[in-house]
């Protein structure tokens, strides 16, 4: 049985960065396409693991993939309270709806 | 690493990948958000388990901890406080999906063809042991102090400018 090696696991985070993507593209609720980022950070972060487990010891990758999760969850409570605020206004969460601006 | 776990491993890693892979697609293919955060509760847990493969248990338990935790937490409250029907459903138009799906492949023969013809590095000089949590404690606070810090100051500026832009106005309630 051949043995796993970087090739599988850039393949996995491939196809999470394409499902991602779709994701962010096609999802209506605003919320939908906050999920669709958490899709593609997950893929960069398990391509700079991926990247630190094969190469010659250092241990950058893996600082890289701690700050993306800190940035995630960052960017996760900033949306979330954009959405709320944009729900009180407009009663809706679709995005079709967000095309006005208001000081 | 011993030869028993060696056997099981390829045994875990497509578990773990099927797992992620099948429910990310599933993120996608649903158009509650309810389910979508569930899928995407599996597809994290199956990622903390592809850390766990690559001898990154301390990223493993971050993933499980903050992100499953955390994170998703926040996402399940942002759909309870913005929904008045928990089994609201907004399905995108035909022209919307494929224009999406048209953008995605685009970007996913791309990057198979830079995947192609990229020569990824041999896999030698392994770093079989991993890094464990005082290692990585003590790089934080030398080699990567300054991300560190700014990071710290990121998460200050978040918390604050979070609760102020969801409180309720005086106008409002």
């Amino acid at each position: 049985m051949s043995s796993i090696g970087l090739t599988h696991f850039v393949l996995v985070s491939f196809a999470l960065l394409v499902a991602g993507v779709v994701t962010v593209l096609t999802k209506r609720n605003a919320i939908g396409i906050l999920i669709g980022v958490e899709l593609i950070l997950n893929a960069a972060g398990i391509n700079f693991v991926a990247f630190n487990r094969y190469s010659y010891g250092n241990m950058d990758g893996i600082m890289f993939a701690v700050f993306i999760i800190v940035l995630a969850a960052a960017e996760a409570a900033i949306a979330l309270a954009i959405f709320l605020n944009f729900y009180n206004n407009f009663s809706s969460i679709d995005v079709e709806r967000a095309d006005g601006l208001r000081g | 690493m011993s030869t028993s776990l060696q056997a099981v491993e390829p045994v875990l890693f497509y578990a773990f990948a099927l797992l992620t892979c099948a429910s990310a697609w599933a993120v996608v293919a649903t158009a509650n958000v309810v389910r979508m955060s569930v899928y995407l509760l599996l597809t994290l847990g199956g990622v903390a388990g592809l850390y766990f493969m690559m001898n990154a248990e301390f990223l493993a338990a971050i993933q499980l901890i903050v992100y499953a935790g955390g994170t998703l937490i926040l996402i399940v409250f942002g759909v309870m406080l913005t929904s008045k029907n928990p089994f609201m459903q907004l399905k995108p138009k035909l022209s919307e999906v494929f224009v999406g799906g048209l953008i995605a492949s685009c970007i996913g023969v791309l990057l198979l063809i830079a995947l192609a013809g990229t020569a990824l590095p041999p896999e030698a000089g392994l770093a079989a042991e991993g890094y464990d949590v005082d290692q990585i404690g003590r790089a934080l606070l030398t080699t990567y102090l300054v991300p560190f810090e700014v990071s710290a100051v990121l998460l200050l500026i978040v918390m604050i400018a979070a609760a102020y832009m969801a409180r309720v106005r005086a106008g409002d309630a």
